[in-house]
Parts: structure tokens; sequence; C-alpha cells
């Protein structure tokens, strides 16, 4: 069987995304999603450990028995946030100080789980890498999504801050949209993730109808 | 999941122990590595924050490894980092629990001088609203930066409130609770100082 990349890659950003259509990760997803860096910051962190992870299972997947695959997945998911928050903090310090906070919550995080029970314990090493590299961006594109939208609305910029998280060449970035003090408080509060992610995944729905798409009522096993 | 067979237990267990044994080395190795460097650079970012509020050009020493513990009013263990400058005291800077905010204890870095004047003061850790109580952190803000040389007697102890409570300070709109909380931490922290300034300024 000849995997389909176009598929897969097709899956992980919009047709299958984690959050806009499994409604997997909330959690970081509610949490992180205050300004847009935050969100592109915890996505970037979590693609990376899904790419890792679902390479890492695909290529044991022959030797874990069934009856002890989750908590050998845990375990792999576990070990990766914590060598990726060793070496951060390590050696990209900079880059910590402001993404530190996300790391340790990947691991609360099921959609990296669900793909490597739905995709990577079952497919080849390399579409399960592209799998979770394509999972993860999809993940990055709708967190950073809703933390646009929240603090467009919410404080009025865009993106602030984003040359912490990237050097200062992304200082262009940084942008304000409305004045000061116009900023509906209620989006970057806690309530505020909830309406966003709920708007957005309402807005995916009626663009996929709009294009004539059937809407996707995918769970977390389909692959 | 060609597995069809059902495997006796012992299988399963092997597998999920050499997993565990095996990511766990790696993990170990992983620490040992980093180890040095974390350390490093977690005493780099407090050099970076005491840089904050005492000036570099009133000490020769490195204020983090030259700290003494003083015992705080609740008889809780406090570092006081001290800045010197020809084997004497410049310069103390401490961390003041400033507690009530919005939402949560405020977190201070807190400099005086050896007379108990402000050389700098800093919000460390806060949970305030964005938009409202964050106008305390110095990188949105310069509210923090007027207690900058004011000490204990100017203004008076009675003044160290916000204007709300008949104090000098003022609020911002929108926020009374934030500000009330700094201001109450800092007055805090200078009467530690008081009370703990021979401690603080013993040279051995």
């Amino acid at each position: 069987m000849s995997a389909n990349y176009g598929r897969i890659v097709k899956d992980g950003l919009w047709d299958n995304n984690g959050v806009l259509c499994m409604l997997l990760g909330m959690c970081p997803t509610m949490a992180m999603t205050g300004t847009a860096t935050n969100g592109f910051g915890m996505g970037i962190a979590t693609a990376v450990v899904m790419a890792a992870s679902n390479l890492m299972v695909a290529m044991f997947r022959n030797y874990v028995t069934h009856e002890v695959r989750i908590p050998v997945y845990i375990l792999i998911v576990a070990a990766n946030v914590t060598l990726v928050d060793l070496t951060m903090n390590a050696w990209m310090h900079e880059l910590y100080k402001v993404l530190g906070l996300f790391i340790p919550l990947i691991v609360s995080n099921c959609l990296p789980l669900a793909r490597l029970e739905a995709f990577a314990a079952k497919e080849p090493v390399l579409p399960s890498l592209v799998d979770g590299t394509f999972m993860g961006l999809g993940f990055t594109f709708a967190l950073t999504a809703i933390g646009a939208v929240r603090e467009i609305i919410g404080q009025g910029t865009l993106f602030a801050d984003a040359s912490l998280l990237l050097g200062p060449a992304f200082k262009f970035l940084e942008m304000r949209i409305l004045p000061e003090d116009m900023g509906i408080l209620v989006l970057i509060l806690p309530p505020g993730g909830f309406l966003v992610a709920g708007l957005m995944v309402v807005a995916k729905r009626m663009i996929d109808l709009a294009s004539g798409k059937q809407i996707q009522m995918a769970g977390a096993h389909s692959v | 999941m060609s597995a069809a067979a059902i495997k006796p237990t012992w299988v399963h267990a092997f597998i999920l122990g050499a997993f565990c044994t095996g990511f766990g080395i790696i993990l170990a190795a992983t620490d040992i590595v980093t180890q040095d460097p974390i350390k490093e650079r977690a005493l780099e970012d407090k050099m970076t924050s005491l840089g904050l509020v005492i000036p570099k050009s009133i000490h020769d020493n490195n204020p983090v490894t030259d700290a003494v513990v003083v015992q705080d009013g609740a008889g809780r263990d406090l570092t006081v980092y001290r800045a010197m400058r020809a084997g004497k005291v410049t310069g103390l800077a401490y961390e003041v629990n400033a507690g009530g905010g919005y939402g949560g204890p405020i977190k201070l870095m807190l400099g005086v001088d050896p007379e108990g004047r402000i050389l700098g003061v800093r919000v460390i850790a806060h949970k305030e609203t964005p938009g409202l109580g964050d106008k305390i952190d110095a990188a949105k803000t310069d509210w923090i930066t007027r207690f900058t040389g004011l000490f204990l007697g100017n203004p008076p102890a009675e003044k160290w409130k916000v204007r709300k409570d008949g104090g000098q300070f003022d609020q911002f709109s929108g926020a009374t609770i934030t500000p009330r909380a700094v201001v109450g931490g800092i007055r805090q922290g200078l009467e530690f100082f008081g009370a703990n300034k021979s401690r603080m300024m013993e040279t051995r």
C-alpha cells in the first residue's frame, strides 16, 4: 500500500484538523491562545513532539504488543517532551523563557496520542513522520488563528512580542490593529478561548459547506 | 497488529520494561549533559533580574553569590543579594511577596541602598488581568519606575498607599487592587529593611 502523501498533508492541515475538526488538544488550545504569538509557539513545540513521537512509534510498531501499546506511547510522548524541555532550557534559553511554560503542557494534549494510535501504529515510518508533522502544523495553524482573533479583538494587537519568540528579525510582525483601550477584555480572558474556538469550528464547517465538501464528522479513530 | 496469537504475559512485561529502560537511559543521559548549562542559564537570569534593581556601577562583586539568608517577619528564610564595593555593602536586593493582587500573589524584586532608599523595583511574577492590572509590569508601562529614589519617610509611612486609600500613589483606570498590592508590598519590603538592617549589612 503506497501512502497518499497529498491526502495526509491535507487531512492534517485542514480536512481532519486536530482542533477544528477532531476537537482534540483543547487544554493547550484554551490556555495558550491569548495571543497569536503564544498560539504559534505552543503549536510549533507540539509539532516537533508529534513528528518525533510518530516517527518512533512507527519504527517500533512491529515490536510493541497490542496490550501494552498505550503505556509505551505515553512513555514515548513524555520522553520526547522532556528531551525537548531539557535541550531548549540548556541551549535555546531565550526561546525557552517564552515557550518553557508551554512545553510540559504537551503531555496533556491527546492529539499526539490520537495520531500515534490512529496512524503511526499502523503505517510505515515515512508516512507517519509526514502525518505527525502536518497534524502538528495544522494544530499550529488553528492555535495561531484562534490566538490572532482573540488578540486583535481583545487587545487590538497582532503578534505582540513575536520578536521575543522568533528573534528581532520578526519585529515587523508586531502590529497594532485597533487603538489601545478599544479591546473587549473578555476575549483574552479564559471565556474568550471557548467562544473563539467554538466560532472557528463553525467557520470551518461553513467554509467546507460552501465549497461543496461533505462535513467530515471524523473522530479520532479515523485515518 | 498481526499478533493474533495470545502471547504470555511476560512478553508484554518484557516489552514495556525494555522501552522504559531504553528511554530512561536516554533521559538520564540528557539530564547529565544539560545539567550544567541549565544551572548557568538560571544564574544568568538571576543576575539579569538583579541588574534591573541594582545599578551595575555601584558594585564590583557578584550579588548572586554574595547573598545572606535572613528570616522575614513570618519566620521564613529570605535570600538577600548584596551588592558590594571594596568590601562595603552598597546595595541590597530581595524578593518581596506583595500578597493579594487581583489574580493571586505578586512577586517583586526590590533593590535598596544602605540608607533604605529604593534603587529600583520590578515585578518578577504576576497573574494580573492583561490590559488592566498588568500595567505594573515594566514591559508595559513605566508606572513601577516612579518608586525609584523614594524611602519610608518620603513619602511618610501613612502616605504609602494608593490615592484611593488616601495615599499618594496613582492607581490606574480600571485597576485599584493591583497597584494597592504593589504599593503595600513595597512598603512591607522597606519595613523589612528597617527591621533587619544590621543583619543584612554586616560583613565578615
